[in-house]
């Protein structure tokens, strides 16, 4: 008998052929785990209540290694797509969680991805409401893929819109850059290297909500720049709006040690991934306020305003560098390669 | 990191570029070789903090950009043969004659991407029905790692590792450029990193051939406007030598015990630049004695010839001759999403450099 009283090891087909496997899965791991009014009444889908506008945002995770420092993908594809409805200036509420397993994923590598997507929702205050778990012959997936679906309600005061950017906006970031994408650098295959950097894998909601309870209308923009990094979000911005945006180098938050191995890898820290790192753009006149209430955050301790929205050079994210140059930053073209010397 | 700090340290990058603008008297072309040059220059904003008389031409110094366009279509059969292939990351989206190794993958392709070749020699060791090839291009710099990992599969008794060998050499291709009738270098920047393991005895000959100061230099920004800074200072006085501005890393010497086993596995034997043809003893070839770990050999590969996009001017670039902006497919039919050639994949190509750092992306 193996954990929580499944007859498996591992998961096998049998497991995601709709049968009694299935049933028996989903009883013991899923609904055991989730518990609710929604889940519990074991339908095709969920009735639920919304008060005004919703935001909805969809994500799969397909993350190579599944555990890695500072968290596995089961914590990751919660805290991805409450940010990402919380981006949107809603308050996540509810989500969907649909899994894609290889056969062969270790049993209690399960239960530990569905504990921590369990801890993760409780911690951000939303509710697995639906679901679905495939599994796929072994070679036909990497372990596990998850795709979670986020709804959440507009916030009274939030018009988050690339649209309300005016020159003059300020630029924040609310902690040190490029940690998730190096954490799971260091731990790729044929890539290993030795190195405490862990993963920022958490929910920005509750601090994205206060800073819209505080500043509403005053800020123009959220982002959170996972993939493509910093980099490729402000690039996108600065297309989007026909205007140019003007970033500091040396404000950019960076931890030592993921300076290093950036420097050792070849790699630009503005285009590796965040995950617990959110972008803001705000009205000038409220800068040194809106600066203040983030570092009262736990999670803003290290904000730092990076830059301006400007008039100047449309389209394009110019960079003052260190020693007084200045560099075009563009997107992200395919995905970062290491240098060979 | 202290020795990455001090040298982005804008206060002394600016005395310096101070210093120079009262020394500079008339125009200078100075060639940086190396591709990490070029990137440091264009990263940092460096190329328009420079006095207007002092022109930067960029060299061929990136590994990727030389590589004959053979050698990939050579890795890409390997692929398709069923053969596990390792690379260096910036390899892998340089376009083939009909695709890049990236595609090759997508259709099935095994291939690995690693820091190390060492690397490799574990992936062999741990699949011993499988055959495993290491994509060895570089210049001198990875020389030495690609070696090791032969004498390491060597002692392992490995029979399932070889290497499919591109490597470079930076002297020869520094006279092959100044031999070009069309060349107007006044200086060179040394590379850095090259030298920091051939040392830098080789450059003497160089400098009393062709009467020209080189300065062998590093890569963060106060290294790169010093040694620009004493390239200036030689010129303005009429004086030719080799300088070391490296001193942290360099030594006259270089570095003897990757030195001894490089020589080990390889010689020196004509080679084929991407762009810019064949040139006499600028390469290593595996020596006799290593042959079964020669990729080309064991697979018969070594037929494979193909011909360059013909809308590339990559040659021409890389020799300094042209600037990336005055290619007329640069940004346009030319871009790293969709390059012609190598030098707009790599991040030490000089296309690619313009084309994500500089303004010039702006065209």
């Amino acid at each position: 008998m193996g954990a929580k009283g499944i007859q498996f090891d591992t998961i096998n087909l049998g497991h995601g052929s709709g049968g009694i496997m299935t049933r028996d899965l989903l009883d013991k791991i899923i609904f055991s785990t989730f518990d609710n009014p929604f889940l519990n009444q074991k339908h095709d889908g969920a009735i639920v209540k919304c008060k005004g506008d919703i935001a909805i945002s969809t994500d799969s995770f397909v993350v190579s290694p599944v555990f890695f420092k500072g968290g596995n993908i089961g914590e990751l594809a919660v805290n991805g797509t409450v940010n990402d409805v919380a981006m949107c200036g809603a308050i996540p509420k509810y989500l969907s969680l649909a899994f894609i397993v290889e056969e062969g994923l270790k049993m209690d590598e399960f239960i530990q991805i569905v504990n921590s997507v369990k801890s993760a929702a409780d911690e951000s205050g939303v509710q697995i409401i639906t679901g679905d778990t495939k599994v796929v012959e072994r070679g036909k997936g990497d372990k596990i893929f998850i795709n979670t679906t986020g709804f959440g309600e507009v916030h009274p005061k939030a018009n988050i819109s690339s649209k309300n950017i005016e020159a003059g906006d300020k630029i924040f970031v609310n902690g040190f850059i490029a940690q998730h994408g190096m954490a799971i650098m260091s731990q790729r295959e044929g890539l290993e290297f030795e190195s405490t950097i862990v993963s920022d894998t958490t929910n920005i909601n509750f601090m994205a909500m206060n800073l819209l309870d505080k500043f509403g209308e005053k800020i123009h923009l959220f982002r959170d720049p996972t993939r493509g990094g910093v980099a490729s979000v402000l690039s996108e911005i600065a297309t989007d709006i026909g205007m140019g945006i003007s970033i500091e180098e040396n404000d950019i938050p960076l931890e030592k040690q993921v300076a290093a191995a950036c420097e050792i890898l070849g790699l630009d820290p503005l285009y590796v991934a965040n995950e617990g790192v959110f972008l803001s753009i705000v009205s000038a006149d409220i800068a040194d306020e809106f600066l203040a209430e983030m570092k009262k955050d736990p999670k803003g301790i290290n904000s730092r305003c990076i830059g301006t929205v400007t008039s100047e050079h449309p389209n394009k994210v110019v960079m003052n560098s260190s020693i007084g140059g200045k560099r075009m930053v563009s997107p992200l073209i395919g995905e970062q390669l290491p240098r060979i010397c | 990191m202290k020795y990455l700090s001090e040298y982005r340290n804008i206060e002394a990058t600016q005395k310096v570029l101070r210093q120079l603008e009262k020394e500079v008297s008339k125009p200078w072309n100075i060639m940086e070789i190396c591709g990490g040059q070029t990137h440091g220059l264009v990263r940092n904003g460096i190329l328009e903090l420079l006095p207007d008389k002092i022109r930067m031409i960029h060299g061929p110094g990136c590994p990727v950009c030389v590589t004959p366009l053979n050698l990939i279509d050579k890795a890409i059969a390997l692929l398709e043969q069923g053969v596990i292939v390792c690379s260096f990351g910036d390899m892998i989206r340089v376009p083939g004659s009909q695709k890049s190794l990236l595609e090759a993958k997508a259709s099935g392709g095994d291939l690995r991407i690693l820091y190390s070749p060492l690397e490799a020699v574990k992936i062999a060791k741990n699949n011993p029905d499988k055959e495993v090839v290491f994509f060895a291009v570089g210049f001198e710099t990875t020389a030495p790692a690609n070696a090791l990992s032969v004498l390491h599969a060597e002692k392992e008794g490995l029979t399932n590792y070889s290497i499919l060998v591109s490597h470079v050499l930076v002297p020869p291709a520094m006279e092959a450029i100044l031999d070009d009738e069309f060349n107007s270098i006044d200086a060179f920047l040394g590379a850095g990193h090259v030298c920091a393991i051939m040392g830098y005895q080789d450059y003497f000959p160089l400098v009393a051939k062709y009467k020209l100061p080189i300065i062998i230099t590093g890569f963060e920004p106060l290294d790169l406007v010093q040694g620009i800074q004493m390239a200036v200072n030689q010129l303005e006085k009429g004086v030719f030598k080799v300088e070391n501005q490296y001193t942290r890393v360099v030594k006259e010497e270089g570095n003897t015990e990757a030195i001894k086993v490089i020589k080990k596995v390889f010689e020196v034997g004509d080679r084929e630049w991407r762009g810019i043809g064949n040139i006499p003893n600028s390469g290593y070839k595996i020596t006799k004695a290593y042959r079964d770990f020669d990729a080309e050999l064991r697979f018969g590969i070594d037929h494979i010839i193909v011909a360059e996009n013909p809308f590339c001017m990559a040659g021409d670039i890389l020799k300094g001759l042209k600037k990336p902006v005055e290619c007329p497919q640069f940004g346009k039919a030319c871009s790293p999403a969709n390059p012609l050639g190598a030098p707009m994949v790599s991040s030490e190509g000089a296309c690619s450099a313009y084309y994500n750092f500089s303004e010039h992306s702006m065209l």
